[in-house]
Order: structure tokens, then sequence, then C-alpha cells
């Protein structure tokens, strides 16, 4: 059992009772809602002639039918029924006087990028949202959990979720990042060490020189991606950092009441000898990025290493895995993922989807073209975010290079709008999952990666090292790339 | 949505669908969940897996077994998204409980919110069941929430379910939305203890 964890601390915090059932009855203190998973459960509201118990704690945005085109955007939207769910959550939030943060706020976005740019997400809170990257909030040492809408309907009702308490396992992540090398090469990296259900039963607390080292956007990066290791929750404890990046955010407190609520999120942090359900270790040192090779994001490996084959597995369930994902991305064992052809690259979503991820991604393509058969995808992950790439040039720099420069939303990462692979396509993609089908086309093939590798792969029309443009300036790269493409 | 309504055990035949980590968007695919309701989520369930590229249905085991009430999967199924729209699908289908290897916990939470039993065994008690379902595809396969065994033709296992599932289902309160709205007082008081909550509502 862990003790004096900050999961421990929050969860005690927040605890309203026991339940007959043996959960334990949790307050939800920030609630964010989108327009997919919310429209049933508002109506199970309805039903029960319920109001929104805390309409003040709760948020609302529209994401994963967003249309990225501008011209698209315009109501009714074309597609009907994308309308029917915009127009049901705009009732929904209008009748229950929910804040929504919508196409004309200038503030619409993915759910888990707008909530911690705009200081909504902080340390100590118990984050909830019908979707499963919200322990994305965790970067601010909170719990988020991923719901389901009957779930949702029970926060709506009652601010509250039903839960178990889960394990806590440190992770610890040993080491320094090279230059171009990222966050989402770290949890990547975790992924593949601990597996896609290692983390079933536990929460994910992320610590070590290399996670401490990373900004807010990294930290974000790394537990948004906890669940694709099984993790229902993952976080880091609040510091410096943490609190520097708060500090003037349009929800985050001002002045004096911030140093108040400072001494609340220090008080959260887990104690020095604070005890977990276990430890692990993660060497991050001299990592290389990584790619995936197949359907589930543990089928990843460093872009240096080979793509291991059937008898590289003990477990019979992970070898007939591998069979499936060599078969379906149309790979052999012993293959470089290098100069694997990619038809699209999309860079955007609820991982990387923030400034820092099209700041590093335009560092490669200031200088650089897309290749001619890449259909190629930069969409913002909040209008914010937008707005922060065009004030400094970044727009021009996507569009000059080839890429389509987007409007807010999940898009391409789950296709429910109108961006999605087609037939067999490959998509260099900085997204979350490789899953069979889930870029909207069932024979695409998706390759996860940083959003630098996504640009590199742009620029060469394969998966490319991206190190070999970042290191050597805008010259060095492409020549290098060419012999290891095989 | 029924309340208080116990389920101690629930029978039908099986279908066995095999795989590890079988993901939400392969269960319901998100283009399907452009919808406002979960009604005709039935229609959707497995879509891309249980048709040929020319949209035919294929061998899928939910094509050969139409008619099962009980689903017999490996490890971690249900991971990936969030969506209740999957474990809507299955019960819309038909399917009135889970044997599976493991689950990945939103999903178990959401067969919980739905009343579905999702019980566990291990693998190889989980593919001998399977086996079996292949060779008897009109056998009766029940699982008891209550005594928790699973038993089919001659054979009764031992599984395991999750101490708060078992309650909820037992007692007749996995509905936690009536629960928990008659402790309002207790989250005032849990309220006013957190101190960014403050003057908010």
């Amino acid at each position: 059992m862990s003790e004096g964890t900050l999961y421990d601390k929050v969860w005690e915090r927040h605890k309203v009772t026991e339940l007959p059932n043996g959960q334990d009855q949790l307050f939800v203190g920030l609630h964010l809602v989108h327009e997919v998973t919310s429209p049933q459960a508002f109506g199970m509201l309805r039903e029960r002639d319920l109001d929104v118990a805390y309409p003040g704690r709760t948020f609302a945005t529209t994401d994963h039918i967003a249309p990225t085109e501008a011209d698209k955007r315009e109501r009714p939207l074309a597609d009907d029924q994308a309308e029917e769910m915009l127009s049901a959550l705009e009732r929904n939030v209008s009748e229950n006087g929910i804040t929504f943060f919508g196409f004309e706020s200038g503030k619409q976005g993915i759910t888990h990028v707008v909530a911690p740019e705009l200081g909504l997400s902080q340390p100590g809170m118990t984050v909830a949202c019908g979707d499963s990257h919200t322990a994305t909030h965790g970067a601010f040492g909170s719990i988020g959990v991923g719901i389901g809408t009957s779930q949702i309907r029970d926060v709506l009702a009652t601010g509250c979720i039903a839960a178990d308490k889960q394990k806590v396992r440190r992770v610890e992540v040993e080491g320094e990042l090279g230059e171009g090398v990222y966050a989402k090469d770290v949890i990547l990296k975790v992924i593949q060490d601990l597996g896609v259900d290692g983390g079933v039963g536990h929460v994910y607390e992320y610590g070590g020189p290399a996670i401490e080292a990373l900004d807010m956007e990294g930290r974000l990066a790394v537990c948004n991606m906890s669940i694709e290791g099984g993790a229902r929750a993952g976080y880091i404890n609040p510091d410096e950092t943490t609190y520097e990046y708060l500090e003037g955010r349009e929800y985050a407190p001002e002045g004096e009441a911030f140093e108040g609520r400072k001494a609340y999120w220090e008080s959260v942090a887990s104690d020095d000898d604070a005890e977990y359900d276990d430890v692990v270790t993660v060497d991050a040192d001299g990592l290389d990025p990584l790619v995936t090779w197949g359907i589930n994001p543990g089928q990843v490996i460093e872009i240096s290493d080979p793509v291991p084959g059937p008898d590289d597995f003990e477990a019979r369930t992970d070898r007939e895995a591998a069979e499936q994902a060599l078969d379906h991305m149309e790979i052999e064992p012993g293959q470089s993922m290098l100069g694997y052809d990619v038809d699209v690259a999309f860079l955007g979503t609820c991982t990387n989807g923030r400034l820092s991820d099209f700041e590093e991604a335009a560092k490669i393509l200031e200088d650089n073209t897309v290749d001619e058969d890449v259909r190629a995808l930069a969409v913002p992950g909040s209008e914010t975010v937008r707005q922060q790439c065009e004030e400094r040039g970044i727009d021009e720099v996507f569009i000059n290079a080839g890429f389509q420069w987007r409007r807010a939303g999940c898009s391409m990462c789950l296709a429910m709008n109108d961006d999605a692979l087609e037939g067999d396509e490959v998509c260099a993609s900085s997204s979350n999952r490789n899953f069979v089908g889930r870029q909207g086309s069932k024979d695409g093939r998706t390759v996860l990666m940083s959003p630098a590798m996504v640009a590199a792969a742009a620029v060469e029309g394969e998966v490319t090292d991206a190190r070999d443009y970042l290191d050597d300036g805008p010259t060095g790269g492409a020549g290098g790339v060419e012999e290891v493409a095989d | 949505m029924s309340e208080d309504q116990h389920i101690t055990d629930v029978a039908g035949t099986g279908v066995p669908i095999p795989g590890d980590d079988v993901d939400t968007d392969q269960i319901l695919p998100a283009k399907f969940m452009k919808e406002v309701t979960f009604d005709n989520m039935a229609d959707y369930l497995f879509y891309d897996a249980r048709r040929d590229d020319d949209g035919e249905f294929n061998d899928h085991p939910l094509n050969r077994f139409e008619g099962a009430s009980i689903a017999v999967v490996n490890s971690n199924f249900g991971c990936g998204s969030s969506r209740e729209h999957a474990p809507q699908a299955m019960m819309r289908w038909g399917i009135d409980g889970v044997v599976g290897e493991s689950y990945a916990e939103i999903f178990r939470d959401n067969c919980k919110s739905l009343g579905i039993p999702a019980v566990t065994a291990d693998h190889e008690t989980v593919t001998e069941l399977q086996a079996w379902i292949e060779d008897n595809p009109d056998g009766d396969v029940e699982i008891d929430v209550e005594a928790k065994t699973v038993a089919y033709g001659d054979t009764v296992i031992d599984v395991d379910v999750d101490d708060a599932m078992r309650e909820a289902l037992i007692d007749g309160i996995w509905d936690t939305t009536a629960l928990m709205y008659s402790n309002r007082s207790k989250v005032d008081a849990t309220v006013d203890g957190l101190p960014y909550v403050e003057g908010d509502d």
C-alpha cells in the first residue's frame, strides 16, 4: 500500500465517503466535457430530471468532430451528424450554465490542450473527462482519469465518481535526453519497457532527472500516454516549473491568492519518504528517437534498432501480436524502420499539438519542403496554440514547406472529422495510438513518433532520423539519410 | 436504464473473441460514434473486423455465433479509448456477461455501469472455454456472480470478480448516480475542505 504519495493525499482530500460496494465516492474538481461522449449523459440527466451539480467546475469544448478546414467550420456543419453533436452540446451547456469554448470563443481546441493552457488544470485536483487521455492533466500533479458516459452522468449529477483506489508505481526515468529526443520518446520508452497493460491497476508517478528536466508541455505529453501503458492515471509532482507555467494564466489564481494556493499545491506533492507499491527505473540516457513498427504503442523501437520478429518475444501472446503487426504493417523482421515509405504526415493531437511541438518541427521545415508524394497536415491542438504559432510566423514555415495549416481539433488522430487515411496509406503521426483502423481506414498504417520525426518524415517521404537535420543544420541531413534508406 | 436490478447470474450461448489487447477502436470504430444516442450501436460492433473488403460478413466469431450472450475474451480486453460505446454495442448486440483473462480498467468500469458482469480466469481456463464454445455453439455458459463460478457442459470453473463489481451487481446498486446523489451533504463538506473550489459554486 502506498503512503504519503501525491496520489494518496489528493485522494484523501477528495474522498467523500466509502460506498456500500467498497468503492470510494470521490469529488471531481474539474470536469471536462466534449461533444462525443456527453450527449447521452445529458440525456440520462434529463430522463431523471436532475440538474448539473457543479456547473462552475465543468468546462466544455468541441474537438473530436471539429472540422479543421476554416471554411468548413461555418454553421450548420456540412456533416449532419457532426452538426447534431455540436448543437446538442451547445444546448446542453447553455441549459446547464456550463462555460463552453466553442469556435467563436477563440479558445476552442482539444480538451487536454485547452484546460492546461487556460490554467484550469492545477496541482492537487481531481480531473475527469469522458476521454481516456485525461491522464494528461496529471502533468500538474493532479489525478486525471478517463471515464465512460455513465460515469459522466455521475459527475454531472453528483460532482463525483465511484472509484477504486489504485496501486502507485514510481517510474523513475534516469539520464539526460540528447538533441532531437523528446518527451514523446520518453513515454514510448516507458511503454516499451513496461508494456501496454503493465500499468493496469496502477497509477504511474513519473519522476527522476529526465522527467524533472522536462518543461510543462513535455510533461503533458508524457502523462497523456499513461493510458497507452495501461495506467488510467499518471502524474508528475508539482515543482517550480509547474508554478511558473501556471502564473498569469486565465483561470489560475492571481497575486496573493496564487501564493496561498501554492501552499496547497506544495502540500500535496509526494513526501520524500513516501512509500510506493513498487518502483521501476527506465534508462533514458542516450535514448534514440522511437517509432512504432506495429499496431499497438508497445510495439515500438529506437530508430537505430531493427524491427523485431515473433521469435524475439517470449510470451505466446506477444508472438501472435507481433505476427499480426508485421502482417498489417507489411514489414519484415530485421528490417529498419528508417526508409519505411510515408504517405501522410500528421502533426497535432492532445499528445503533441502544443506550441513547442510546432516550434521543434518548424526547425526542420524552415529550409526544407515536404516530399511531393506526401500529404502533410499541421493541426494545432487549440485555437490558442494556432494563434501563438501565427504570432511567431510558424504557420508560414509550415505552409511554405508544403504543409496544410489547419484549425484546432482531434483531426486524424481518430478521424471523426474529414481528416482520415485512405486505403493502406502510411501515416507518420505525432498522435498516441497506432491501432488498426484508428486513423479512419481499416487498412491504414500508423507510425507513432515525435513532432520533429514527423517533420523529417514529411520531407523525406519516409521514416527518417530527425537528428540528421537538427545536428548538422539545414544542409547536413538529407545526404546521410539516403544511405540508410533501404 | 433500469435501477435497483440485482444481477446474480447470467447465462446463454457463448462467443469466443480471441486476441490480446483488443482495443475499443476495434470493438466500436470511432466513425460510428457520431450519434447522440447509443441506440444503433449494436449495428457497428466490430464493424471492420466482421467484414471483408467487399463489405460482406466474414467468418468473424460474431457472425458465426449470432444470438450469443456470453463473450469470452483474452487479456487486456477493451484497452485504449474510454468510449462506453464499446460495451454499449456489446450489450445491445446481446452480450450479458464477459469472461476474460483481464480487462482494461475503464472498460471494466463501463461494464459495471451497465450491469454487465466481467469476470476473469487464467489463460488456460479461458482458452479451454473458447475451444469448448467452438465445439458447442449451442451450449449454455453460465456466469454465477454470487458463487464466482462459470459453468459450461460438465465443467464448473472458479473465476474472479472485482469486489466492487460483485457487490454492485448482487446488491443491485450498480447505478451509482442514485447512490452518490444521496450523499450530497457529505460532498459539500468535502468541497469545503478544497481551497481551489472556494467561492465557485
